[in-house]
């Protein structure tokens, strides 16, 4: 039996738990509180909150899983963050200020407001809470994963999943954002140590970088460069922008932007959260050790987790998995959180005018555990890579780029009907990719091409719609 | 001309540059080539978006 490394799992469980439940003990609980937390963050908050968005165990056991099945294609992973910093330069000071001066709480809000439609809010909150669910289900499939290798088998990851989603709802029902900003803080220190002595001691076991890596392309030539299984330049260009223009596009990372004290902090933060990036490549060094580790893996997702276990005592592989707990637990609690939201402020008030707060909050808090329900549905019936499962979440929130920017920059630009339109055949079309398990076009991603569709209609329909608007408002 | 418009550097040199360093070898640093390059670019992007802050006169208002 290997006691201590389940023991150390449910104790970081058990802690993230605690700091949940303690971090609202002395908030008084409205929803905008809960939600976006009295936008009273600072600098530090906001930082950590969005290098949660980073250290997810999508880079945890998805980063080291690609570098391990698919070798250099996982390079897009370092350059999208970069290229996601680089407009959020420009893009959110502007998204923050209109947030601010419209007393905004979600991402639906944004549009809502802009363009003075209810329909289109809620079509913008049903897209994000569809994207939302792959998400939560890569985060979900990773620490089932790790408690079941943590346990040496023991426990199952159908039950680890199950005990997981049940902690997750419960503290984000009672604490909201400030229970994930504590266990954002646990999480960061615990996350760097871990994945800086995997990357280092995995490498280290196999001979030092260098012959690593020379091992492995005299191994399999071509492994370490972009064309792996199809995956060469153009998509690689496509997907960068692809996701880095995505990023700041799922609705809880567009809704923590409004928790911001000032615009300032986005574009100080451009300069830092690139470098904050490096740390991944420890995770990829990992990825690759485990090719020589433990080569031949069925499931990819697994290399980490593999190769610790291989190589280190049970007391550290339960350490390493708990790191490994917090990375799910933290994003996962801004998903969950950001798609009860969603659907309670957003789908269901807007059709249910007369509702009242209470009423609406309480929506909020059941919707939280009916989508970790469905989750958990999908999490059992789909073993999909942790990768593609984000991509197919960010196939989906992309489409809202388009009218978002040009309703920033293009004064006027983009009318209701072309937002409308856009954002309806830019998702129709993601679905009808994903349905058809299309991935790649003539090389390039599938979300690109719908993302550069969505774009070309929001300008034609606009353009044609706006005349007719210019028109009204003059004879009104 | 705007300092802004700095940071098209390292987007070029991120989608466009990697073109011309599609390769495993030299490894550089410990790393393929290709990675290094990425790295590089990161460093590099830091560097630009420092430099743009620092010039940038929206910045320099109070708050």
């Amino acid at each position: 039996m290997h006691a201590s490394s389940m023991v150390i799992i449910f104790f970081t469980i058990a802690l993230a738990l605690v700091l949940g439940l303690l971090a609202q003990r002395r908030k008084q609980m409205n929803l905008e509180q809960w939600s976006v937390g009295g936008r009273g963050f600072g600098i530090l908050f906001v930082f950590l909150l969005m290098a949660g968005e980073i250290y997810t165990t999508f880079t945890f056991l998805g980063g080291s899983g690609w570098s391990y099945g698919t070798g250099g294609p996982t390079v897009y992973i370092l350059a999208y963050g970069a290229v996601a910093y680089l407009f959020s330069y420009f893009l959110l000071p502007p998204v923050w200020r209109y947030a601010k001066d419209h007393n905004l709480i979600s991402q639906p809000d944004f549009f809502n407001k802009k363009f003075d439609s209810k329909w289109l809010g809620i079509l913008v909150a049903v897209v994000g809470v569809v994207a939302i669910i792959p998400y939560l289900q890569s985060q979900m499939t990773g620490l089932g994963l790790i408690v079941e290798v943590a346990s040496y088998g023991a426990i199952n990851q159908t039950v680890g999943i199950g005990i997981a989603m049940i902690v997750l709802a419960l503290y984000v029902t009672i604490s909201g954002v400030h229970g994930t900003a504590w266990t954002a803080v646990l999480k960061d220190i615990v996350i760097l140590i871990v994945v800086l002595v995997v990357g280092i001691a995995l490498p280290v076991h196999v001979g030092g970088l260098h012959k690593m890596f020379t091992t492995i392309n005299t191994e399999k030539p071509g492994f370490l460069t972009l064309g792996v299984k199809g995956m060469g330049i153009p998509w690689y260009i496509s997907t960068v922008l692809l996701t880095g223009l995505g990023f700041y596009m799922w609705p809880h990372a567009f809704g923590a932007v409004y928790t911001a004290k000032n615009e300032r902090v986005f574009r100080r933060n451009a300069i830092f959260l690139p470098l904050y990036q490096l740390v991944l490549l420890f995770v990829f060094f990992a990825g690759f050790a485990a090719i020589l580790i433990v080569p031949g893996l069925q499931n990819s997702n697994l290399a980490l987790m593999a190769a610790v276990q291989k190589i280190f005592p049970a007391w550290l592989v339960g350490v390493i998995g708990g790191a490994g707990v917090l990375c799910a637990i933290v994003p996962g609690s801004l998903m969950l959180m950001s798609a009860g939201t969603l659907i309670a402020e957003n789908i269901y008030r807007p059709i249910n005018p007369n509702a009242s707060s209470k009423q609406v909050q309480t929506v909020a808090r059941v919707m939280v555990w009916i989508v970790a329900a469905v989750t958990l549905i999908f999490s059992i019936h789909s073993n999909a890579a942790i990768v593609a499962l984000l991509l197919m979440g960010y196939n989906f929130v992309s489409q809202f780029f388009p009218t978002i920017l040009l309703s920033i920059f293009g004064r006027g630009a983009v009318s209701k009907a072309g937002a409308f339109t856009g954002i309806l055949v830019g998702v129709l079309l993601v679905v009808y990719f994903t349905l058809t398990k299309q991935s790649l076009l003539w090389g390039v991603n599938t979300g690109f091409w719908a993302l550069l569709v969505n774009f070309v209609i929001v300008l034609i329909v606009s353009a044609v719609t706006r005349d007719v608007k210019a028109e009204r408002s003059i004879t009104v | 001309m705007s300092i802004r418009w700095l940071t098209l550097v390292p987007l070029i040199g991120l989608l466009i540059g990697v073109i011309f360093a599609n390769r495993a070898t030299p490894i550089v640093l410990g790393m393929p080539f290709l990675f290094f390059y990425v790295v590089l670019w990161l460093i590099l992007t830091s560097v630009c978006m420092a430099i743009v802050y620092k010039f940038d006169p929206t910045n320099r208002k109070e708050d």
